[in-house]
Formats: C-alpha cells, structure tokens, sequence
C-alpha cells in the first residue's frame, strides 16, 4: 500500500515529570510521523517511556513541550474537553485490561463512544450491532462483560474501539492478559483491520509481539533509538 | 440527559442497602419536618379556636379615678361615639357586691354588676325570655334587672316564671326583665356562669355610692384593628389623666399575640432541629457519592478516556445524588404525612400535613442531593482519565 498523508505528527515531544527536586524526562524529544494505513509497534521495556508516548498520541496527556498534530489538528495544548472530543472522534482505544464497564451489557458497552458523540438512539444500536457482528459477538450482545471468556472480551472492546469509526486504533499491550491462542486470534484480528485501511498503533514490551506490525518504533530511556521496517527490527534481536 | 436518570436509578439499585442507607437520613429528616410543623400548626389552630371563642376582640380599659382628674362614663361614650367605625359595643363595668333576696330566698354569691345593654352581645350570650336592657333603662336610671339561668331558677323555678317578678339587691326591689340562657350546660352551680344579674350602669353607680366608674370594656370592629383601637384608647386617656400610672388598657388579642409568638418561636426551633438532621442527612449523602466516586474511578476513567467531556461525567454523578435523595424525600413525606394524621388523632387534634411542609421539605432533599451531590461530582469529573485508568 503506498504511504499517504500523515495521520500523526510528533515534533519534538518532551514529557517532563518532577519528583521532588529531580526533573524526569519521560519523553526526551520524540520526533515520529505515523501515516494512514500504517501498522506500527511502539516497543520498549517498563520504564523507557512508551506509555507516556502512548498517553499523548491518545490524547490522554498533552506534552510538556513539543507539538502534536493529529488529522491535522494541534493537540498540543487542548483543553481537557476537547481532548476528550477528539479522542471520542478520532482515537479507538483497545486496552491491556479490556476496560468494559461490568454493568452494561456488551451492546450498551459498543455503544459507549457514540453515546458520548451524541448518536441519536436508533443509529447507535445499529452501528454497535454492526461493530459486534464483525468481531462475532452479535448474538450475545445481551451478555454481561463477566459472563465472557477474557478473548471475547477483548474482542467487545475492539468492537467498541471500532463502533466510533476512528481514524487510528491506538492497542495498549492488546494481548498482555490473553493466552497464547487467544492472543493469536486478537492479533490477527488487528492485521485484518489493517488491511482493511485502519491504522493502527500498538504499544508492547513484547518483541514477539512487535514483529506482528509492519513497522515498529523502539522507545529507551524517552528516546526513539530504532524506527524502521519490521523485517529491519526482526534482524537485530 | 434520560441516560444519566436511567443510569443513576441502574446504580442505585445496584447498591440497594448502601442506597437505603443513604435514603434513610433523608427520610428521617423530612419525616420529622412534617410531623414537627403539622403538629405544631394543628395545635396552633385549637388553640386560636379556643381563644376566638373567648373573644379576641375585647378591649378592657381600668382608670383610677383621682378627685381632680376623672373619667365621667359621658366622656366615655362621647369617645366611643366619635369612633364607631373602630369600635363595635362598649359597656362601663360596675361591680356591686350585694346580697341578692326574695322573700326568704337569698343567694350570696351571685354576681352583681352594672353594664350597658351592649354587654349581651359583647358576652355573646341570647335570652331565654324578656328582653335585654334598655338604653332607655339607662337614662331613666330603671330598677330593673337581666338575671341568669341559675337564679331565674333557683328563686323562681324557671325563666318564664321568673319575669316581671322583682328581687331585691341591698334592700331595694328589681324588676326581672329578661333571664338569659343556660351558660353551663352541664350542671347550674352557685357562683357559676349562670349565677349573675346585670342591672344599668347607672343604677349601679347609685348602688355602690360611688359616683364614678373605674371599668370598661370596648370591642373592635375586626381583630387587625386591636392594636390600633388600643393606642387611640391609651392617648384618650392620657389626655385625662395626664399619668400613665393612673390607667390601664389590655386587649385580649395581646394573649394571643403571645402565645402566637410563643408557637412561632416553638415551631422555629422544632424546624430548626429537623433542619440539622435533613443537614446531616445531606453529610451523609456526600459521604456516600464520595465512596462512590473513589470506588468508580475506573469507569470514570474509562468513560473519560471514550469521550465522555466534564459536564457529562459532572451531570452523571450529580443526577444520581439527587435521585438518591428525592427518593428518599418522596418516602419522607408519606411517612412524615401519615405519622403526622396518627399523632395528632392520638393527641386529639387536627393535623394534616401542609402544603407548605410537604414542598419545602421536598426541595429542601433535592436541593440537598444537588448541593452534596456537587463537590463529589466535580471531584469525579476533574479526574484524569490516565490515573483513573490506572486504579484497580
């Protein structure tokens, strides 16, 4: 596929924590452009500072310095609701944990991210049907969370990752509570909506895992040290 | 909007004993708003009845009459002329203590007094025969008499008998014009309220050899017009008498004023108490979205991280506050409304839940959730959705 506009453009980026009289620099200028149709791994042991990467590409965290565009829009210094607003429109969370609300049934839970869009009624319940459908949970959608195994699950929050219809996929360690077979199924669940022209980004400390996207970005110590080519990754570890 | 109410009732019966709990500060306290004000207000109401009954609008006016300054009854009723349109009937009041006889019959402690024939209606009383006392029996200075039940009775065996017959009052003979109805309906008793004959003022004050008169008594035209009628008597008199020392003035209403006063205070601090156990209800309301918003980090911060902006999150919480609590008020008022009927039937009064009680202590809980409701809720919706995302 050949590589179009960019979707997210990072400049700069510098996330500085203080801890009494120490100053952190989670992310020590992190300069990254990640295209439409891009499947990328960002990858790097606990501690090196892809989670707060991963929290400013979500739109969760604003950088201490730096710019973020994302869409074309600067996320950099946005307001708490207008983060929330973009990340409702633009950002498709899958989480370690699943993260669904254990109250809700799964198709109260899909429909979650269009209620907060403002969806009308009828619409939501059928874009939420149509999102369980494509990871084939429809016929449970009654269920409770809890009455899932933990791939199912996850597979509830692709759906409902997927229900906004977002222009990137953002996967915090997607297999990180899933066993190996299971673990399979959700990865190669994410090529196929790859394919299909999603893009996506997937934060692991797994290298196994890693080499599944197409290209993986190598986070240490805030810093980027390897970005390129997945087949390049796979020929230095 | 409908969301938040649907998810508030969701969490609330998801928490049943937590919410009862919650609730049952509340309930308490509107309960005991209703009861407190319904039964203070059905206690005023007989209370007032009683005292209308006694006549509120009565004005009783004492002098100490000096030989150089003095109040002639003249000058009494020339006052009360000018003013008709603030006084009703006025009546001098002359005590006469006398031994009441006929034949060999005497009655000791009857009640003798001189008044003016507007005293049967300023006591409120009708006759049972004859007629009242005349203005005419005034100035002709009449020895005649109006006598009560248990004379006309006791003397004669009863009214009709008793008319036109004469008793003599201190040696000289009365003619019985009129006898009034049996007061007492339950027993005549000497000395009692139908023990009493009223001859003219005038015939009176020749009786006791004192030629001027020291009582009288006055009613308004209404019982807002009280305090006014009372002011106006006190700078009459004054003008007279020059010494406030010398007169006195006393509105029956200035007892209910009193009392009215004294309920309000009562009723005040009643409310009052009521007031804090709906304000601790309302600690506890915090207390418990508090516990609820730190046990719902998570799903706030998943519901943050999907999209959901402050007001949403702000709106959630803050609805589910004030559902907990206008449950809570709406159960309140039934039990509060019901246990009002049963207490006041059980102290023999009436005392139906107000209005009033009922919607102010209705908003009061509302208001209380919303107001309890806020700080927990914006503690909720300023969180960041990284570190609620984090929490187990």
């Amino acid at each position: 596929m050949a590589v179009s506009e960019p979707l997210i453009e990072l400049k700069d980026i510098y996330k500085i924590y203080r801890m009494g009289d120490e100053e952190v620099h989670a992310n020590d200028g992190i300069t990254l452009t990640i295209c439409k149709g891009e499947f990328v791994a960002i990858v790097g042991k606990s501690g090196s500072g892809k989670s707060t990467l991963m929290n400013i590409i979500g739109a969760l965290d604003v950088p201490t310095s730096g710019s973020y565009y994302l869409g074309g829009e600067d996320v950099s210094d946005m307001t708490d609701d207008q983060l929330a607003d973009i990340r409702n429109r633009m950002i498709g969370f899958i989480f370690q944990q699943y993260n669904l609300l254990p109250k809700l049934n799964l198709l109260e839970n899909v429909e979650l991210p269009l209620l907060y869009a403002g969806v009308g009624r009828e619409e939501r319940r059928e874009r939420a049907m149509a999102s369980l459908e494509r990871v084939g949970l429809k016929e449970k959608w009654k269920n409770m969370p809890n009455q899932l195994s933990g791939g199912q699950q996850q597979r509830v929050s692709i759906a409902r990752a997927l229900a906004g219809d977002p222009s990137l996929i953002l996967a915090d360690e997607p297999t990180g509570a899933l066993d190996s077979r299971t673990s399979r199924e959700v990865l190669d669940f994410l090529k196929r909506l790859n394919e299909e022209g999603n893009t996506i980004v997937m934060i692991t400390h797994d290298n196994s895992i890693a080499v599944e996207a197409k290209r993986v970005v190598r986070i240490h110590d805030g810093k980027i040290n390897f970005d390129g080519d997945v087949n390049d990754y796979a020929a230095i570890i | 909007m409908l969301q938040s109410f649907k998810m508030a009732i969701k969490s609330i019966l998801g928490n049943k004993m937590r919410s009862f709990l919650t609730m049952l500060g509340i309930i308490i306290g509107v309960a005991s708003v209703i009861i407190l004000v319904s039964i203070v207000n059905g206690y005023m109401s007989t209370v007032v009845d009683s005292f209308a009954s006694m006549g509120v609008n009565q004005i009783s006016v004492n002098v100490i009459n000096l030989p150089s300054r003095s109040l002639d009854a003249d000058d009494v009723y020339g006052f009360f002329e000018e003013n008709r349109d603030l006084y009703g009937q006025m009546t001098p009041v002359v005590n006469v203590s006398a031994v009441v006889k006929h034949g060999n019959d005497s009655l000791d402690a009857t009640n003798v007094g001189g008044y003016s024939e507007d005293y049967l209606d300023i006591r409120g009383y009708e006759l049972a025969a004859g007629r009242n006392l005349q203005y005419s029996d005034m100035i002709s200075r009449q020895k005649v008499c109006v006598a009560g039940y248990y004379v006309a009775n006791e003397l004669f065996g009863g009214p009709e008998k008793a008319l036109g017959q004469t008793l003599k009052i201190s040696g000289d003979a009365y003619k019985i014009i009129g006898v009034a109805e049996q007061q007492d309906e339950e027993e005549l008793e000497e000395g009692g309220s139908d023990d009493f004959i009223w001859i003219p003022y005038v015939t009176a004050t020749k009786l006791t050899r004192n030629g001027s008169i020291s009582s009288y008594i006055f009613t308004s035209n209404s019982v807002d017009d009280t305090d006014r009628c009372r002011s106006q008597l006190e700078s009459f008199l004054y003008e007279t008498f020059q010494n406030e020392d010398l007169y006195n003035v006393n509105a029956n209403s200035e007892l209910l004023d009193t009392l009215n006063e004294q309920i309000g205070m009562m009723s005040g601090m009643l409310g009052g108490i009521a007031g804090i156990s709906l304000l601790v209800a309302g600690v506890g309301v915090m207390n418990i979205m508090l516990v609820s918003v730190t046990e719902r980090t998570r799903e706030i911060g998943i519901r943050k991280a999907l999209g959901a902006k402050r007001s949403v999150i702000m709106q959630q919480f803050v609805i589910e506050a004030a559902v907990t609590s206008s449950i809570g008020g709406i159960i309140g008022i039934v039990i509060g409304s019901v246990a009002a009927v049963a207490l006041g039937n059980a102290m023999g009064i009436e005392s139906p839940p107000t209005v009033g009680a009922i919607l102010i202590s209705f908003s009061v809980s509302v208001g209380i959730g919303l107001l309890f409701g806020y700080m927990p809720a914006s503690r909720a919706a300023k969180l960041n959705p990284i570190d609620a995302l984090r929490s187990e």
